[in-house]
């Protein structure tokens, strides 16, 4: 469990890092908390040429309520934004999500962004992100863009971002005044990835649900406001088109089936919680 | 019978504080890692087969030979040629080395050694290295691996079945016949392991000039183990020396599985003509250390109508994984005097098969042996509650070896030395409230709650007879081999000439105290505080007093180890006591010892220092009396009641057997599945308690163990052979956050067997609790049938409303667009073939580096390069915190 020989180059500035993704495209890796891309190097599952490592840029370590979202920038590690002042009124989903990712020691080193780039159909921070309809900000020596949450994630693993980009800050909408907000996760283990994860934004004239570890992104739809049979018509809709797989963990019919309850529960929930 | 052991004055039985703790504490432990290895050492990476089954072609190695750093490569070729394979325990031609040799027969065995100036180089160099696998058939399956056609492990032995004996006891066929009814249970152990922190290591040294082997490596022992590495390495056995570390981060029976690497690790300085160290990864430690064995059991008993059990029929079908290693198949022959657990049945046949398949082959781990057999049988104690309709704790109770009856000897042979199983169970009831919980039990159930309890009573054996594996082998086999029996202990106690205490043993303590308790025994013995007394844990082969049963297992240190420390101390104690009484003039018997002096009984100013008595012996031995005055003892110490299996293979498999008696209330969660243990009670009888906090410490790590096996962790394999538990992602030990607080209750009947009366704990929970829970679980769901571990989604199934497919759809569509998986059925691998003509473009560069894909992550079988943009995987699921490239494969 030693990484292959790579180049490290430690950008002092956000042109600097640009410069280095722009130089090295896809040989290159942004290396910010670490948590998941160093084991990765250390199994030899990736093998970059170059890390660049954007933890010393003091621009993009910043997070912040800005109009009406929370701007987090990539050098904001996930502690940091689950100690932020009154997050639990801020954004209640982030509140109730940030607990179950990893666990405290690895929350310590972990990004916000880096989670988000690193895209895992499993993890919290994008399903969160989907569920919300935040927003991906791509920085490079080119150009700077916005992509939507739903948009970014293309597979596992895989997003939207070119070679050349960073993720230089994600941003979560607020609370919105008559929302509720849930989140439920299933794992075999307290800071496992999710076998089934749901999190809901209730609004007065229906619900979104987005669901993490089940299909190959995290997923989002709406539900309009409707009876409970209808409800459980569309949640069981819903979990088919998931496409869940089986694996050493649950089946796809298990986790079909916690879609459908969890998903309904966690729906209930945020409808409870509208203020 | 029932009174609890006076305390005796003194350090015993007192939980002092461990003298190992302060180093530990402050990071400054001596882990084999910690060692400084001699000038010039090189380390080591070894390349793994990703294959479960294949023929080894041609292996390339110049483009890694040529790779700067590197010294050295050893392929099975070389060790073929420098060394002899590694001896078996039972007489079948199988050939067991520690590298593939022309085959490789599991996921991660080892197939070349690389050895480089660091262990960077060394892993590069492993990427160099060009192995040509011909695909053979796997089979993981033991049952499947006994049919005729399966595909053979070892061509020479003809069959996968390396062992088929028979036994019976008393008159099992007329009790069958004469009883109410026969119930019986089939039930499948998984296989697990209790994964160390620390994982292996080993620093081999070898002088041409001596033709000498110098290895110091976390080995936990048996030192019977040492004649079998010095023949493969073929070295006389004064020509193998092997060192332990001060410290190792724990064992659990898994530092046994350290010999072919100790072999493997030797050659390959020998080769390189350098020292070289190993030390051992967490990927290679999940895949290729060791396992426990996985078991298929079926069990009978003949029953009356009122539960009371006459007889039992075992049929063991044991999986040892592809290699039969030494002291393989022990797991299997361990538990055979207590086949019978707490119960007095005087009729039983076994049947006991020993099967290889295409998995990282057993060996020890806590438990060894107990959680299968107690698995069967005492779910079939709560099979029997449930086809009679009786209560499961009257069940056990109406079985149980009688109060006052002990020593007992059981069916099978083995003498259950003390004891009080009614007594503890009654206890156990009254102090671990058994009624309120199940008043709890029914207010649960009346709120439509999934709640049960579940029982386990349990003899847990300690200090285990070296010749009981000889029961594998036929009554004739055994003459012609000689009788093997015993457990030797061995300690040695000395006074240097400043009158200072030092003790030795060689029991390769793995964290769990034994220094401490080896002081508080001689601080007892000479009046003197723990903290006086030097004592040395790590073991040195060439210089210390060892035998074949020193080490660290079959919970021998309280009964066997701590009562060899006492022996010594007190026959040095004799010794000083008469020097003492030449110098005070009074009789030996007279001489008291407190305060780091000798005194007369009766006049305790008539004294002297120990360091004058001491200096005395060791300066002026001419002027004392005739007689060996030499301060320094050793015993060795073995128990009469271990003798070798008789002619009709009775064998008293273990000196110690304690009680242990737990029962719970789990809920199974009605959406998810998952298991909540609401309460855990475990008394536990294990004679005389040395040092109560090193018990408890044992109790709860045990049970943590058990909680995993129950619950959370299994080495799993796909139906190809594939490990699809490569990482800790994927085998899922649990955390804090999941290991209940159990009540632990105590009772003590000392051993008669043992110097300090004591026997072992450190394993027991792991026996009892498993089924402990797993019965909870069957009470809860009303089923028969339940399987290790307790997955939720395999609970769930028991109550998940039966799916039906969406409005619109036919079955055949739902599952186009859901899933591809037989419906209902709980296919929990999934695996399939695709051609990939173009991927995202990370997943494509993970693709680049294919062969290393292939190689480390468990699930990945081939990945073949058709062109420049197309490969083909073949790929199975379940990778843990990169399974997101499995589904991106799949299909």
């Amino acid at each position: 469990m030693k990484p292959a020989r790579f180049d490290y180059i430690r950008a002092e500035t956000l042109a600097e890092a640009h410069a280095a993704l722009a130089a090295h495209g896809g040989e290159a890796r942004v290396l910010a908390g670490g948590q998941t891309l160093l084991p990765m190097l250390s199994m030899r599952l990736a093998r970059p040429g170059v890390l660049v490592d954007i933890m010393r840029l003091h621009e993009i370590a910043r997070y912040g309520i800005e109009r009406d979202v929370i701007r987090v920038g990539a050098g904001v590690r996930q502690a940091q934004l689950q100690k932020m002042f009154e997050l639990d009124k801020v954004q209640p989903l982030l509140a109730k999500a940030l607990p179950w990712v990893g666990h405290a020691q690895t929350r310590a080193r972990g990004t916000v962004c880096g989670s988000i780039a690193h895209a895992d159909p499993s993890a919290e921070l994008p399903l969160v992100l989907v569920a919300l309809g935040g927003e991906v900000e791509l920085s490079s020596a080119r150009h700077r863009r916005k992509v939507a949450g739903e948009e970014f994630f293309t597979g596992p693993l895989s997003t939207a971002r070119a070679d050349d980009e960073l993720v230089e800050a994600v941003t979560f909408p607020s609370r919105r005044p008559g929302y509720g907000y849930a989140f439920r996760e299933f794992a075999r283990r307290h800071g496992d990835f999710a076998i089934v994860a749901c999190a809901a934004v209730a609004r007065t004239d229906g619900a979104r649900l987005a669901i993490g570890g089940v299909g190959d992104r995290p997923v989002a739809r709406e539900f309009a406001q409707a009876d409970r049979t209808s409800l459980t018509e569309a949640l069981d809709a819903f979990s088919w088109e998931l496409d869940a797989r089986d694996d050493a963990h649950a089946s796809a019919a298990y986790r079909r089936a916690l879609v459908r309850q969890i998903g309904h529960a966690v729906i209930m929930e945020a409808e409870q919680c509208r203020v | 019978m029932h009174a609890v052991t006076d305390k005796p004055p003194g350090w015993l039985g007192r939980s002092v504080e461990r003298l190992e703790d302060a180093a530990l504490l402050t990071g400054a432990g001596r882990f084999v890692d910690d060692i400084a290895p001699p000038p010039g050492t090189l380390a080591a990476a070894i390349l793994r087969s990703p294959r479960a089954h294949a023929r080894i072609g041609a292996i390339a190695i110049d483009a890694a030979r040529r790779l700067p750093g590197v010294a050295a490569i050893l392929t099975g070729a070389d060790v073929a040629a420098m060394s002899a394979p590694l001896a078996a325990g039972i007489k079948a031609p199988l050939e067991c080395w520690p590298i593939a040799i022309d085959r490789a027969r599991y996921v991660g065995e080892p197939v070349a050694v690389v050895v480089a100036s660091d262990r960077y180089i060394a892993e590069d160099a492993l990427d160099l290295i060009a192995v040509s696998y011909e695909p053979l058939p796997a089979v993981v399956d033991p049952i499947a691996a006994m049919q005729p056609t399966a595909t053979l492990l070892h061509d020479k032995l003809g069959a996968n079945i390396a062992s088929d004996r028979s036994f019976c006891y008393g008159d099992p066929a007329a009790q069958f016949a004469a009883a109410a009814t026969r119930i019986a249970v089939s039930v499948r152990y998984p296989r697990n392991s209790c994964t160390p922190i620390e994982t292996y290591g080993v620093i081999a040294e070898y002088a041409a000039s001596d033709d000498a082997y110098d290895v110091t490596a976390n080995f936990m022992g048996p030192l019977s183990m040492h004649p079998v590495m010095a023949r493969a390495l073929r070295v006389p056995g004064n020509r193998l020396r092997l060192r332990t570390p001060p410290d190792s981060g724990g064992s659990f029976g898994v530092k046994q599985g350290l010999v072919p690497y100790i072999v493997l690790i030797a050659l390959a300085a020998r080769l390189a003509g350098r020292p070289v160290k190993w030390i051992e990864d967490r990927l290679e430690h999940l895949s290729a250390s060791v396992s426990a064995t996985n078991r298929v059991t079926k069990l009978a008993a003949a029953v009356d109508a009122d539960g009371r059990v006459r007889a039992l029929d075992w049929d063991q079908i044991e999986d040892v994984g592809a290699h039969l290693r030494a002291p393989e198949p022990a797991a299997l022959y361990r538990m055979h005097g207590n086949l019978t657990g707490a119960y007095d049945i005087r009729h039983v046949c076994v049947r006991n098969r020993v099967v290889l398949t295409n998995k990282t082959p057993s060996g020890l781990n806590r438990g060894f042996g107990g959680p299968q057999v107690y698995f069967a049988l005492e779910r079939l104690m709560q099979r029997i509650a449930r086809e009679l309709g009786l209560d499961p704790l009257d069940v056990i109770r109406r079985n149980l070896v009688p109060t006052g009856a002990f020593p007992y000897r059981t069916a099978t042979g083995g003498l259950l030395d003390s004891g009080d199983y009614a007594g503890a169970i009654e206890r156990a009831v009254a102090q671990g409230t058994l009624a309120e919980l199940r008043a709890r039990r029914v207010n649960a159930r009346g709120q439509g709650r999934l709640y049960g309890i579940g029982y386990a009573a349990v003899v847990e054996p300690s200090i285990s007879n070296m010749g009981y594996i000889t029961t594998v082998l036929t009554a004739q086999e055994r003459a012609r081999a000689g009788p093997k029996n015993g457990a030797f202990a061995t300690a040695t106690v000395a006074f240097d000439p400043l009158g200072c205490v030092s003790v030795q043993i060689a029991s390769t303590p793995q964290g769990q105290g034994h220094r401490t308790v080896a002081a508080q025994v001689v601080a007892d013995v000479f009046g003197l505080a723990p903290a006086d007394v030097r004592v040395l844990g790590e073991l040195d082969t060439a210089r210390d007093a060892w035998s074949i049963a020193s080490g660290n297992y079959s919970s021998r240190f309280a009964g066997a180890v701590a009562g060899a420390v006492h022996l010594a101390a007190q026959r040095l104690a004799a010794k000083l006591k008469r020097a003492a009484a030449t110098q005070l003039n009074v009789a030996p018997d007279d001489v008291v010892f407190a305060g780091a002096r000798a005194q007369a009984r009766d006049n305790r100013d008539n004294a002297m220092a120990f360091s004058r008595l001491a200096a005395a012996t060791h300066w002026s031995p001419g002027l004392m009396d005739a007689g060996d005055h030499a301060l320094r003892e050793t015993v060795f110490w073995t128990p009469p009641e271990l003798a070798a299996p008789s002619d009709a293979d009775a064998v008293n498999s273990s000196l110690c057997h304690g009680f242990i008696f737990d029962f719970c209330g789990i809920e199974i969660d009605r959406v998810t599945g998952a298991v909540r243990v609401d309460k855990y009670v475990t008394m536990h009888d294990c004679g005389r308690v040395l040092h109560p906090g090193m018990v408890a410490g044992q109790i709860t790590g045990g049970f943590a163990h058990a909680l995993g096996a129950a619950l959370y962790e299994e080495f799993a394999y796909a139906p190809d052979g594939s490990f699809l538990s490569g990482t800790f992602a994927d085998y899922l030990v649990p955390t804090a956050m999941e290991i209940p607080q159990p009540l632990m209750l105590h009772m003590e009947t000392p051993s008669p067997f043992t110097p300090l009366g004591a026997k072992g704990v450190g394993e027991g929970n792991c026996m009892s609790t498993p089924v402990c829970i797993a019965n909870a679980a069957a009470d809860a769901l009303g089923v028969d049938q339940v399987e290790l571990p307790l997955l939720p989604a395999r609970l769930a199934a028991h109550f998940h409303p039966r799916e039906e497919f969406p409005k619109g759809t036919t079955a055949a569509t739902a599952v186009a667009i859901g899933a591809r998986q037989g419906d209902g059925a709980m296919t929990l691998h999934g695996r399939g073939v695709v051609e990939i003509a173009r991927v995202p473009q990370d997943v494509w560069a993970m693709l680049l580096d294919a062969k290393t894909l292939a190689a480390i992550i468990p699930g990945a079988g081939a990945i073949e390069k058709l062109s420049e943009t197309h490969f083909r995987v073949d790929v199975t699921l379940g990778v843990g915190p990169v399974r997101g490239d499995g589904h991106a494969l799949v299909l």
